[in-house]
């Protein structure tokens, strides 16, 4: 279930396989039978960690998803509560707790387990409402980063970037610290750490007085990262806004990507046994797991979805030539080994349908008039052409109404570009916005205004341009079919972020000092000490292990790109990438928007 | 989206910018075709079921996955599980054998230290003077004293809350919060905010909050979340944060749900001190709702009556309370065009009184009364009269988007080809014009193009004998033409 994670060059079955043992080492301690409450956003990131047959092993006999009301009749001893620590959480438990039946023998324990970690103010409340007493274990699980494939290790912190640049609260960052400590303590002392921003410098700066403070943290693991890399996102606003063009990130775009699921429309993957075709179509949508587990979609996920069809095509090809295979078998043996050969096949052809389906219904999007007008501005803006005035597409979307996010979306991408947009033009897009949405937006405006996403120009200076040509983010030679530079990703939007990392590889930082003082928050470099004996000896011609952590979220175009530079023969560098979320720039300006009550009808 | 082929190619190519399609879009699609049709003909070959194979059913849900299981021990079917899941005990368990480093580290125990920094403090020293034992360098911690701790981690909470009585100083106090801050643990930096609200008065709170900014940052964002309305714009009144208190206050309003209510606090917040440009959009929101409400009282009493032929036949789908200007507009547009100005729901009205511009209430009341068929209406929308009485059309949104609105409120080819016509551009007119087969548009533009070729071509796409055919055929033998081919 989890060989895609030892794929890598780094071996992210371990950091896995330590998660497991500390939710086995829990479970135990609430010894006979268990039912499991689960907060339902944990089950999807508790999925990539364990199956229910490991719970089960451990006396978990149900499991139920957290609601108020009273807790569903199950003869267990123990109940225990999966939650991450929120306070409406609290209230939905209290209620939970309190119409428990007292009369029922045997009496059932209660224990809450917090994930990812045990809040003081929740247990308060706990306190507060009279059942904190009720609960015999209180633990944490440390669910900090959680292994999503063999390259990619993610928090799932979905309000991280919210709090750390609207309400400075830092607790996402701290969590994101003691994340890497883990993974130190696994995969040894990283040497080398880089870092650009604000919270990239608090992160740094808490991994090293962790490391102080607790000196039995010091291992003696032969270091597998040789660099960590530490980036805001707030050093590089601009990528997330931008559609992206990889296949993975398409699928990402239109229907969200969730712990590695998609669910797809299911019209087109209709039962596919002739003869009882067509006659009960599926209507629950079609749930699929995308990770490098599954060969062809290894292959294609990171390709700019141009590129796609031609693979497909080649594959079906290959995949029919080995069916035909059959009819020149003739010998026992022959045949003996083409059904051996089997299995794979089918899953090959299984895999292919799929994809090809998905393609399908992507391509329906792709070649739309919206999109790709949607998409022309965007690369207009990128470009650098026509920031600074209304722009005339963004007024017909609003005028038709559509989705206020696509709106945001837009109006941000030309802010940043244009380093904050005139005065006039600001209020012009806050007024039509306003009028066509709804006054209340006007608490949403101002959260990207803080945030730092759409603002007004100040000192009448731009430095998009400066920005755009020296870290050359907009190529106008892109090959999508064979690329041979990162701003594939984006059909010819270079990602900022991943251009930094491109640069600091080779060849480093100190060539672009002017631009890097034009970027939020500073750029520093931190070495940590390894004991003697465990510096390393590389060989020639080995590649170095860059680990990259996005603060505040990473698209999965900006992943193809890092992995399009793992992959480049004269490299030298293999990169991991950890972040505090996988986002899109819907699910991003969407955390940042004020939660409105639902209209009164 | 059903652009005509030659359109697409060049609007395509007309593009400065790379479009984001197939290079070849025939090949791609074919491409495409081509891997389902191989993918279709060897299902006959392997007829099984495949999802067996990949053990995930319908939904996706691998069986034996958590969300799964859910769904299935609730539904208490534990035991048609057994046999599926002992299939997958295989799966799981060959992970159980690890890289030795990695199993000799419990990863909790690792980490739970993570408040010793500070507690440390507590339980070294007896109780007297706490606060220079903070100050120590982090270097002097002794470890043992730090094991003993992580032992005690797990009672902390309580621990902690009572133990941070023992800080009695007020620079006890700030020691303690400006510790909890270099630990950035949201967490402990909460805890020790609500020790400090509980035991300082609230200036002292205050001022000393006002040079710490995380600190500050995190009191706010704990007051917004318990909903500590009154103790949180206090603190923003004293650090003169005062669009911040406003925006705040407005905040509020969404938790109204009376309207008549809401109306009355809205109406309060007008005199916050919000930025120029925000005042007078929550001025606006106040009136928009008032306006609302009275409209939404007549049109109720309206429709109950059924005296109204325009409300029978199109009933209204929901009130118009709390909705957005622009979707108000249109209302009014529809529901009451032909008041006058001095009624409260007329649209000429709402122009006035929100300052909507003329694009804006354009496209709207073209949208509303296209709905309604209204050509007439639409009509008089573009003509106006100059001095001596002659008429003029004239759109402020361009000619084009006004035959697009049309179309999608699928006007007849008599009413849409009269505004296709007067769309400016030629290129543009003659592909809105084919797009929407207007024939006599595109002949008459041909024919002033003096474009003979284009004219013949068109020939094919007329119905033989129709007017359209006739008014070509009579165009072609008009020797008066001068064709340029």
């Amino acid at each position: 279930m989890a060989a895609h994670l030892s794929s890598g060059r780094v071996n992210l079955t371990a950091l896995r396989e330590a998660g497991r043992r500390e939710l086995r080492e829990f479970l135990d301690k609430c010894a006979g039978s268990k039912a499991i409450v689960w907060d339902e956003y944990l089950t999807g990131p508790f999925g990539l960690i364990a199956q229910y047959s490991l719970l089960k092993e451990h006396e978990v006999e149900k499991m139920f998803t957290l609601k108020p009301g009273r807790l569903p009749p199950a003869d267990v001893k123990n109940i225990i509560f999966f939650v991450r620590p929120k306070l409406e959480l609290m209230d939905i438990i209290t209620d939970n707790v309190l119409r428990e039946d007292r009369g029922r023998s045997p009496q059932r324990d209660f224990h809450i387990l917090f994930v990812p970690r045990r809040s003081l103010l929740c247990e308060q409340w706990l306190k507060e409402q009279g059942v904190l007493g009720s609960f015999i274990h209180r633990e944490q699980y440390s669910l900090d980063l959680i292994p999503f494939d063999g390259d990619l290790l993610s928090m799932e912190s979905e309000s991280a970037f919210k709090e750390c640049y609207l309400e400075s609260d830092q607790t996402s960052l701290y969590h994101a610290a003691k994340g890497l400590m883990t993974l130190q303590a696994l995969y040894g002392t990283i040497p080398q750490i880089f870092g650009k921003g604000d919270c990239a410098r608090h992160v740094a700066n808490m991994m090293i007085r962790m490391k102080r403070e607790f000196p039995g943290s010091q291992n003696s693991i032969f270091p597998v990262f040789d660099t960590l890399l530490l980036l805001d996102r707030n050093v590089d606003l601009l990528t997330p806004l931008a559609t992206q063009l990889t296949y993975e990130g398409l699928i990402d775009e239109i229907y969200g990507i969730q712990n590695t699921y998609v669910k797809l429309p299911p019209e087109k993957f209709a039962p596919k046994k002739q003869g009882e075709g067509g006659k009960d179509l599926p209507t629950e949508p079609k749930k699929l797991q995308l990770n490098s587990a599954e060969e062809l979609y290894a292959e294609i996920r990171d390709k700019n979805f141009n590129a796609v069809g031609s693979v497909l095509s080649k594959k079906a090809k290959i995949i029919s030539a080995a069916f035909e295979e059959r009819h020149h078998a003739k010998t026992v043996g022959e045949i003996k080994q083409f059904v051996s050969q089997l299995p794979h096949m089918q899953a090959a052809r299984s895999s292919l349908a799929n994809h090809t389906s998905i393609a399908e219904l992507i391509k329906d999007i792709t070649t739309s008039e919206d999109f790709f007008d949607n998409l022309t501005v965007e690369q207009e803006f990128m470009s650098g052409i026509d920031t600074d005035k209304v722009n005339n597409y963004i007024e017909d979307c609003i005028a038709q109404k559509h989705p206020l996010i696509k709106i945001l979306r837009l109006v941000c991408l030309q802010s940043v570009c244009n380093s904050g947009l005139k005065q006039k033009v600001l209020d012009h897009y806050k007024r039509e916005i306003l009028q066509t949405y709804g006054y209340e937006h006007i608490l949403t405006l101002n959260n990207l205004e803080k945030a730092g996403l759409l603002k007004p120009q100040t000192g009448g200076r731009n430095n998009y341009p400066t920005i755009r040509k020296t870290l050359r983010l907009w190529m106008d030679d892109v090959n999508e079919q064979n690329p041979n530079d990162i701003s594939y990703v984006y059909s010819g939007y270079a990602p900022l972020s991943v251009r930094l990392a491109q640069l600091l590889a080779r060849p480093g930082w100190r060539s672009i000092e002017e631009v890097l003082k034009m970027l939020p928050g500073p750029h520093f470099e931190e070495r940590q000490q390894l004991p003697t004996g465990l510096q390393k000896k590389r060989q020639h011609g080995e590649n170095r292990v860059t680990l990259v952590f996005f603060l505040g979220g990473v698209t999965y175009a900006e992943i193809a790109a890092l992995r399009f530079l793992s992959q480049m023969e004269d490299g030298g560098t293999e990169y991991v990438i950890a972040t505090t979320k996988l986002i899109n720039g819907t699910t991003w300006i969407k955390s940042l928007m004020e939660k409105l009550e639902p209209a009164p009808f | 989206m059903s652009r005509a082929r030659a359109d697409e190619e060049e609007y395509w190519h007309s593009s400065k910018f790379r479009a984001f399609t197939f290079d070849d879009e025939d090949d791609e699609l074919s491409q495409l075709k081509e891997s389902k049709r191989a993918v279709n003909s060897l299902r006959d070959i392997v007829d099984d079921d495949d999802d067996d194979l990949e053990r995930v059913s319908w939904s996706g849900e691998p069986v034996g996955s958590i969300s799964w299981s859910i769904k299935e021990t609730a539904s208490g079917s534990t035991s048609s599980l057994d046999g599926r899941d002992s299939s997958l005990q295989k799966g799981s368990s060959s992970y159980a054998v690890l890289p030795k480093q990695g199993s000799s580290y419990s990863l909790s125990s690792l980490f739970k230290g993570e408040l010793c920094f500070f507690l440390s403090a507590l339980t070294d020293t007896g109780g007297k003077s706490y606060a220079p034992e903070l100050r120590r360098p982090k270097a002097e911690y002794k470890v043992s004293s730090l094991c003993l701790l992580c032992a005690k981690i797990r009672e902390l909470p309580t621990l902690l809350v009572c133990s941070l009585e023992r800080f009695r100083s007020l620079q006890d106090k700030l020691v303690l919060l400006d510790e909890a801050v270099a630990g950035h643990d949201g967490n402990v930096i909460t805890a020790v905010l609500i020790f400090l609200k509980r035991t300082l008065r609230r200036e002292i709170l205050f001022r000393e909050l006002e040079v710490r900014q995380v600190a500050l940052c995190h009191l706010i964002h704990f007051l917004r979340e318990t909903g500590e309305q009154k103790f949180l714009l206090d603190l923003l009144r004293f650090l003169d944060r005062t669009e911040e208190v406003a925006l705040s206050q407005y905040r509020e309003h969404l938790n109204i749900q009376d309207v008549e209510k809401r109306r009355e606090f809205l109406k309060s917040c007008i005199g916050l001190p919000f930025s120029a440009e925000d005042t007078s959009h929550i001025q606006d929101h106040y009136t928009l709702l008032e306006r609302q409400i009275i409209i939404e009282a007549n049109d109720r009493h309206l429709e109950m009556a059924g005296q109204s032929e325009l409300f029978r036949k199109y009933p209204r789908k929901a009130s118009i309370l709390n909705m957005p200007l622009v979707t108000t507009l249109f209302y009014s547009c529809f529901y009451h065009y032909t008041e006058a100005e001095g009624t409260f729901s007329s649209p000429s009205n709402l122009k006035k009184t929100f300052k909507i511009p003329d694009k804006q209430y354009v496209l709207t009341a073209l949208a509303a009364r296209a709905k309604l068929r209204a050509w007439g209406d639409v009509d008089a929308l573009f003509t106006t009269k100059n001095w001596l009485g002659y008429t003029k059309k004239k759109a402020p949104i361009g000619f084009h988007r006004v035959v697009e609105i049309l179309q999608r409120n699928s006007a007849p080819v008599q009413v849409l080809q009269e505004y296709v016509r007067l769309v400016e551009d030629v290129e543009t007119r003659l592909s809105l014009a084919t797009k929407y087969k207007c024939h006599d548009v595109v002949i008459e533009t041909y024919r002033d193009l003096k474009d003979r070729i284009q004219l013949i071509a068109y020939k094919s796409k007329v119905e033989r004998g129709s007017a359209e055919d006739e008014k070509i055929n009579s165009i072609l033998n008009n020797m008066q033409i001068r064709w340029k081919n």
